[in-house]
């Protein structure tokens, strides 16, 4: 088999692919589409399992409106999901078929193991969502753990391949083709990769937090603040507010392990040209391929973050030859993007948290709900800045080190041609997701009188399926 | 030995696949032509989309567990395949995203008069994907995807006479498969005239994609000769012979209105014209590629096992109370069932646990340091678990507060 490999390995031999930043751009432009759909695959099950235990609890059937109707846009996310994940792991082969065919042996497991995660989570969503008013209520509430244990797992087993993409191991390199792979290793004995999940599983939060309470926050704004919208929105930013300030805690830790194991692109985060002893950060500016211009500079603060030591010495990007280097100014620009408005979210989060648990009510001013219609968006900028930062600050390699992006690439013609499609269809699916929501927002919410608690079916959350005809 | 495994997979799962996924896009097939039966085609629309609503999504993922064991296990085959198929394989991919998010979308939508052309995008593209997935089974099947990095014709690989057919059947056998499952879901609704025209459909595409079966015998005869000696002989015929009878046998079922029955042979007509693919085209995987040569190394074939025996434990069971819950009527729409009640005991009473708060501040703190502090990867990791415990404690505390 070993020979086989290694006979073929030359039938990936590099191509010269004139369109590999278009092949880039339209996988970055997926990946774009598909990561905040994962933050609710991470965040929105527990989110709704919450109100449903609620109503268990109190049998107050607010709270099982609230789970359901969740529930049903839960539904819809995820088959949005499903979908766009799909497009994934074709443009896995599709673009990156160099990719595959080398390391696919390596790395695949992971993504096995995700598809049986994604099955479960398949399953008992549909049994969740159609089973509303069919199964017992503790019975109902149970079927939802597997969504949300198996929306974690996923995000764990896809982040396990991305931490070995950018710290690589459990495999030797012949002829452009790694042999002796070892998955388990090369996957979970991997020490890179859990500062990637645990940030993405927070970020989770945070972006689905946040982009829950929007709709509230809006109607807060509007005039429509029944208890339904004060509760529905104190779920949500409840998760986001205390998610929010632990990223910087997370955050910090990323930082140092990026330091550890891929120094370039840390030094790319920065700009850093060259290797200094006690090195600066800079606010805002530009690199000009010598120097950062025009920015705030603070003293110091790059060693500090990298390795917790004002005198530590951060390796520059002279270290490596030019050909070696992420292009630094879209590292640079999306790390300061994600670090600038992690910041803020976790300030909203905390002002959000003291007024809350000092004051035990919600905040009164409208400043609060303006920010918080603003922190929806913002959030899912700085979860895809925080994304471009890792995969871009790993260029100009697709598996760091070994492999060069440009030898992982299709030789097949009319990437242009599929990139220009697939940004019609995703503009078309972005006009529509728009469309809808804007319909939605115009649904009034029929609440349950609060006297009964029962769980007698009062809002038909799908009425268009009580109108079938018969 | 070892190297066959995952082929079985591949197959077990390809299979599935075609019988689940493809009677979900023989639903978005009928929905275009949902028209001439003795209920109204809005009728038998919204019958169409119900129908698939609890499972489609579970059906797809079949197709997701195909590509990872092929990248997994045969990476350069996939390599191969990817590259070389690209255009019908990109088309599949724009189809799904079409499909997938006008169902979606269709869902949330009542009587809105844009809801016609909705279901028109989903029909369309319930049709040309099923179409482009089997010219590349076409391709792969007729040797002319050579190994390599885009190295056969990125055209003429995939346009031949042998994939137009299979992907010609591809829709036929979903639209059959999707009328047998459709007759048989209006009869658990007691839907009489729906159960009678999807009765009429199912036997009209029976019998084409009877026709198209014969007849992609005579192409691959003279198109992938090599194919049709493996399908003229052994396990091959033996398989081409099972699927003519099954195939015979669902029609008999189908005109005496027993489609319980029918679902499971026709699923059977459908298993054995991919395993007779299979066995036919094997030890060939692609042109100058065996099987064996294909393969990944032994500990990675070996960890795909493991892993999918692991995954198959949690399947299994999910996949059995999902059909049996769907088969039974559990997750039908609408229907009037009323909700089971429930009883609580101490309705209203909210505790409010004061030690957690204490629980919290000691693991914020705790996290915090370790996480920030310590350098050693067990006290990150006791750190982390520590936040986490803050974040849930927190979580339920700040959430718990009735406004």
């Amino acid at each position: 088999m070993t020979t086989m490999f290694a006979m073929t390995g030359s039938a990936f031999a590099p191509i010269d692919q004139y369109y590999l930043l278009q092949a880039r751009q339209m996988q970055a432009l997926s990946l774009a589409v598909h990561i905040p759909l994962v933050c609710f695959g991470i965040a929105f099950p527990a989110m709704v399992l919450f109100a449903e235990w609620r109503y268990l609890k109190t049998g107050d059937p607010l709270f099982r409106t609230l789970a359901k109707r969740w529930s049903n846009v839960m539904l819809s996310l995820f088959a949005v999901g499903v979908v766009t994940g799909t497009i994934l792991s074709f443009e896995l082969g599709l673009l990156w078929p160099g990719f595959m065919a080398a390391f696919g042996s390596v790395f695949g497991l992971g993504f096995a193991l995700e598809g049986f995660s994604f099955f479960v989570e398949a399953i008992f969503i549909a049994i969740y969502v159609y089973g509303w008013d069919r199964l017992p209520p503790r019975r109902h509430f149970l079927t939802g753990i597997p969504v949300s244990i198996a929306g974690v797992t996923g995000s764990l087993f896809v982040i396990s391949v991305n931490g070995w993409m950018n710290h690589p191991g459990g495999f030797v390199l012949q002829n452009g083709t790694a042999i002796d792979a070892n998955p388990w290793s090369a996957l979970f004995g991997n020490s890179y990769f859990w500062h990637q999940f645990v940030h993405m599983y927070f970020a989770g939060y945070i972006v689905a937090g946040f982009l829950v309470a929007v709709p509230y926050a809006w109607g807060f704004l509007r005039g429509r603040w029944g208890r339904y919208e004060r509760t529905a929105l104190t779920i949500a930013l409840s998760a986001a507010a205390i998610a929010a300030p632990l990223q910087i805690v997370i955050g910090d830790w990323a930082a140092r392990e990026v330091a550890k194991a891929q120094p370039v692109k840390l030094a790319a985060m920065e700009g850093l040209e060259r290797t200094t002893a006690g090195a600066p950060m800079h606010l805002l500016g530009w690199y000009d391929g010598q120097q950062v211009v025009y920015g705030v500079e603070i003293p110091r603060l790059l060693s500090m973050l990298a390795f917790h030591d004002p005198n530590a010495t951060v390796q520059g990007l002279e270290t490596v030859p030019p050909t070696d280097r992420p292009p630094v100014n879209i590292v640079r620009l999306s790390f300061q993007t994600m670090v600038g408005i992690g910041t803020l979210l976790a300030l909203l989060g905390l002002v959000f948290l003291y007024v809350h648990f000092r004051r035990r009510r919600l905040p009164a001013s409208r400043w609060f709900y303006r920010a918080v219609v603003l922190a929806g968006p913002l959030s899912v900028v700085a979860l895809i800045a925080g994304w471009v930062t890792t995969e871009v600050g790993r260029q100009p390699w697709v598996v760091y080190g070994f492999m060069r992006t440009s030898e992982a690439v299709t030789g097949a013609r009319g990437i242009p041609i599929g990139y220009g499609t697939l940004v019609a269809v995703y503009l078309g699916l972005a006009g529509a997701g728009t469309w809808l929501l804007r319909r939605l927002a115009s649904v009034p919410i029929e609440l349950p009188s609060a006297a009964t608690p029962s769980t007698r079916e009062l809002t038909p959350s799908r009425p268009q399926e009580g109108s079938r005809a018969r | 030995m070892l190297a066959d495994v995952p082929i079985v997979f591949i197959l077990i799962g390809l299979t599935a696949y075609t019988i689940l996924a493809g009677a979900d896009f023989g639903a978005g097939f009928w929905t275009l032509f949902s028209g001439g039966g003795r209920t109204n085609s809005a009728v038998t629309r919204d019958h169409t989309r119900h129908a698939m609503g609890p499972v489609w999504e579970a059906n797809h993922v079949w197709l997701i567990f195909v590509l990872v064991i092929c990248w997994t296990a045969y990476p350069v085959a996939f390599g191969s395949i990817m590259s070389t198929l690209s255009v019908p394989l990109f088309v599949a991919a724009v189809g799904i995203i079409l499909r997938g998010a006008s169902y979606a979308l269709r869902g949330q939508l009542d009587a809105a008069p844009q809801r016609r052309s909705i279901e028109n995008i989903f029909a369309l593209s319930s049709i040309f994907t099923p179409f482009a997935l089997g010219t590349v089974v076409g391709a792969i099947a007729s040797d002319r995807v050579p190994v390599g990095n885009a190295r056969g014709d990125l055209v003429a690989s995939w346009l031949s006479l042998t994939s137009v057919l299979i992907g010609a059947l591809a829709i036929a056998t979903s639209s059959y498969l999707a009328a047998v499952y459709l007759a048989a879901d209006a009869r658990r609704l007691g839907e009489r005239m729906l159960e009678f025209d999807f009765r009429a459909r199912a036997l009209r595409a029976a019998v084409l994609a009877g026709a198209l079966a014969l007849a992609g015998l005579v192409v691959v005869r003279y198109d992938a000769p090599p194919l049709f000696a493996g399908l003229r002989s052994g396990g091959g015929l033996a398989m081409v012979g099972l699927s003519a009878t099954a195939g015979l046998l669902t029609l008999g079922l189908v005109w005496r209105s027993r489609f319980g029955a029918a679902r499971v042979s026709a699923a059977l007509a459908i298993a054995a014209i991919v395993a007779g693919w299979a066995v036919a085209q094997q030890p060939r995987f692609l042109a100058g590629l065996t099987i064996g040569q294909a393969a990944a190394d032994r500990s990675t074939l070996i960890a795909v096992v493991i892993s999918v025996a692991l995954g198959a434990i949690a399947l299994v069971p999910s996949l059995i109370l999902l059909f049996s819950l769907f088969l039974g009527g559990y997750l039908d729409s609408g229907g009037g069932m009323r909700a089971p009640v429930l009883v609580v005991s101490n309705a209203g009473v909210t505790k409010q646990p004061r030690s957690l708060g204490a629980f919290a501040l000691a693991c914020l703190l705790v996290g915090v340091a370790l996480t920030v502090l310590a350098d050693s990867g067990w006290a990150h990791a006791l750190g982390i678990t520590s936040l986490y415990a803050f974040a849930v404690s927190a979580f339920v505390l700040a959430a718990m507060v009735d406004q």
